[in-house]
């Protein structure tokens, strides 16, 4: 239980701490926190308790994470970075990063090019989920103004 | 004219993806003018023409100072709604984002050290380190976040405040760590770094690279790079004395 208490809050607060470093405004500020959180529980809980592969645990938490910002950034009506910027931050691959200079410093350099090639990887990883996200609604939206004659502005928000 | 390439350059300077700038820009070009307009944007300089019926204006604006303040592209595309729904007028447009260039970050200097040095203490815990581990990396974190800014401002090199914040974060905590206060180096550098790890850099540049926005994807790319560069360097260069 505390685990789990642990990844909510560990998830919630450093989203919102990086919201406030990238001035993310403060009625987008919570809900970009809430989506950080489970962003962070739902790449946690793949990868520590199934045990999926960190690229997969990547993808799958980058989508729900964009989609979920898609759809607030439709609500608010503001721009998708606003939400998913702050919580792809807890998916970063910070800790392959360090471990790869770290190698290199050590002079392990075949285990460096290793982890920085996972590296790489991760964040094509977190790439690809944007980008599947946003092709998702591109696709959705030509839809709607198909049926529907939208005004303008409204596909702005992507 | 103006109130296009203003809008473009506060979008582009404080975080807006390259797609959405020129987006922006020819949706508010679009909304006062009868002729074409197209514009190009790379993360170092925005070209747009427009094209009315015998005439044609070219103009290039240079961007040297890059950030992430999403409350300004926020702001920004409220205005350009507003344009396309035929709600504001040019010149209201202009004062507006006039007023947005002048404005202060929304969150004070001390908040956002606090927050740098809280969400380096949760990245500890995040990546399986002890509660133990978190302070020294809370305080590394705060300072390093302070001294990078400051230094930033100070020598407007971005690289060059990266490596010695790294340098210095890595010496807090390296010499912490030797005094008793956490036991996991790695880990509480791991954390203390995270809010200088350009992470969101190298993302944004993957994805222009599959948008096909190849030049803006190339610089980004290099910038996120370069970044990675400095902090690794910095970092290295304590571990080699603390090894």
């Amino acid at each position: 239980m505390s685990y789990y208490l642990k990844l909510l809050a560990t998830g919630f607060f450093s989203t919102i701490a990086f919201g406030i470093i990238f001035n993310v405004p403060k009625k987008a500020l919570i809900s970009g926190g809430i989506i950080g959180m489970f962003g962070w529980v739902l790449y946690s809980i793949l990868s520590v308790n199934y045990g999926y592969d960190i690229m997969a645990a990547t993808l799958i938490s980058t989508l729900f994470v964009a989609i979920i910002s898609q759809l607030l950034a439709r609500i608010k009506k503001m721009p998708v970075t606003v939400f998913s910027i702050a919580g792809i931050i807890p998916l970063v691959p910070g800790g392959p990063a360090y471990e790869t200079m770290r190698n290199f410093v050590e002079n392990e350099y075949s285990i460096a090019i290793k982890l920085a090639t996972k590296t790489l990887l991760i964040s094509g990883a977190i790439a690809f989920g944007l980008i599947i996200s946003g092709v998702i609604s591109q696709t959705k939206k030509r839809n709607d103004q198909i049926h529907v004659k939208q005004s303008q502005s409204d596909d702005q928000i992507l | 004219m103006e109130v296009c390439l203003l809008a473009g350059k506060l979008m582009l300077a404080n975080g807006g993806e390259t797609y959405r700038v020129e987006d922006t820009m020819l949706r508010i070009a679009q909304s006062f003018l009868e002729g074409e307009a197209s514009s190009y944007v790379t993360p170092t300089g925005i070209f747009l023409t427009l094209q009315e019926e015998n005439q044609q204006k070219t103009k290039f604006i240079r961007i040297h100072l890059r950030s992430i303040d999403l409350n300004k592209v926020v702001l920004v595309n409220d205005i350009s709604r507003k344009i396309s729904d035929g709600l504001m007028t040019i010149d209201e447009a202009y004062e507006k984002l006039r007023e947005i260039e002048q404005l202060n970050p929304l969150y004070p200097m001390w908040l956002k050290t606090l927050a740098a040095a809280i969400s380096s203490g949760l990245f500890v815990l995040m990546f399986g380190g002890d509660w133990k581990d978190s302070f020294p990396a809370i305080i590394a974190g705060g300072i390093g976040f302070i001294i990078f800014v400051l230094l930033h401002d100070i020598a407007k090199v971005k690289f060059f405040a990266e490596i010695v914040t790294a340098f210095l974060i890595g010496l807090i905590v390296s010499v912490s760590t030797k005094m008793g206060f956490g036991t996991n180096l790695d880990k509480i550098i791991i954390g203390s770094i995270m809010p200088l790890v350009p992470g969101v850099l190298i993302t944004n540049a993957v994805r222009d690279l599959m948008a096909g926005d190849l030049v803006s994807g190339l610089a980004r790319g290099a910038e996120a790079l370069l970044t990675a560069l400095a902090i690794g360097t910095g970092i290295a260069v304590i571990l080699v004395f603390f090894r």
